[in-house]
């Protein structure tokens, strides 16, 4: 068995037509074809999806842990983004 | 025995003996991800041979079952073809091995589906959409592994050098393939040789090893004449249920 791995993958899945494609996992492939391969392989044996996607992991570009404050603890204390100051009228449905 | 007896059981132990030299790679696969691929690819074909074996053990009308049929059978009564009970070899061999079945399987099944015998059409719409995607496996490896290095290249050469010698029972005639075709039930083998030959030096090219010459050709094995390989797999495919009949979990 080699000692060098292939390149990472990540797996994105959607489960059915009309939702968005999910992050499921990862997988290892020397290229983006044989990761799809694989991917279905490993992640759609029962039934999880019909269609994948596959992301080089290194190509995805992600926030830093230690930007979490800054980044996100902002939010918190701006319960005015939440659209829950509106009165609903009574004759809008499916809301 | 019926000649559809026979016939069924062909196909069914080509499955079932493939499916078992397949699964001797689980944890041993070059990769993680490859080792489920083909460990799929080995279920899929254990579970062609399940519904082949149980329509064969109707067919023979004795009481029988799908289990009885794989489990309790000598070497002689095994009507494989020789291809597929070779050993697995090195990747090269195992791939070289499944490229030729997978194209032999797809033009058989292809013609099966039109079959004049509704449930052997069933399973041959069935078994189709699995072995396109076998092919699209063992076709990527092919060319992976031919117009790879210089070492992939020259053990891919090798292996089909080694295994060509199995292909021509592929296409090989005897009474029973013909009075199966006479009646519309499964493909004439030698009818199906133009598309293999079609199918299998596009992907040789592309992977820029050369296609074998005419050479003297085995066979035997769908007559219940096996190499010695054959006696081993049994072995261990039968040992469990014979030394503990009516053993379940």
């Amino acid at each position: 068995m080699s000692k060098q791995q292939w390149p990472l993958y990540e797996v994105f899945i959607r489960s059915k037509a009309g939702l968005s494609h999910k992050h499921v996992g990862s997988v290892h492939a020397a290229d983006a074809q044989m990761a799809l391969d694989n991917a279905r392989d490993v992640y759609t044996r029962r039934m999880e999806g019909v269609s994948l996607w596959v992301v080089e992991a290194n190509a995805i570009t992600a926030s830093e842990p230690e930007d979490k404050a800054a980044w996100f603890e902002p939010a918190e204390n701006k319960v005015y983004r939440h659209p829950t100051f509106y009165e609903i009228p009574d004759e809008v449905k499916g809301l | 025995m019926s000649a559809l007896f026979d016939a069924v059981l062909r196909l069914a132990d080509s499955n079932l003996i493939l499916g078992q030299r397949l699964s001797e790679w689980c944890a041993k696969g070059p990769q993680m991800e490859e080792d489920v691929a083909l460990t799929n690819v080995a279920l899929d074909l254990i579970g062609h041979a399940n519904l082949l074996l149980g329509y064969a053990a109707e067919i023979e009308g004795k009481g029988q079952d799908a289990d009885q049929l794989a489990f309790l059978r000598d070497g002689d009564k095994f009507h494989n073809l020789l291809l597929v009970e070779q050993p697995n070899g090195d990747y090269a061999h195992t791939i070289a091995r499944q490229l030729f079945f997978d194209a032999w399987a797809n033009a058989w099944y292809a013609q099966m589906a039109q079959s004049s015998d509704q449930r052997l059409a069933e399973i041959a719409a069935r078994a189709l959409k699995e072995t396109r995607y076998h092919w699209r496996h063992s076709t990527q490896w092919a060319l992976r592994l031919g117009d790879g290095t210089e070492e992939s290249h020259q053990r891919m050469q090798a292996a089909i050098d080694a295994l060509w010698m199995f292909t021509g029972e592929l296409f090989a005639d005897d009474e029973v393939d013909v009075e199966m075709a006479e009646q519309g039930i499964m493909p004439l083998p030698s009818s199906l040789a133009p598309q293999w030959n079609t199918a299998i030096s596009a992907v040789l090219e592309e992977a820029t090893l050369s296609m074998p010459g005419d050479q003297w050709m085995q066979s035997g094995g769908k007559q219940g004449r096996h190499t010695e390989h054959l006696g081993y797999i049994l072995a261990e495919m039968q040992f469990l249920p014979r030394a503990y009949p009516g053993a379940a979990w």
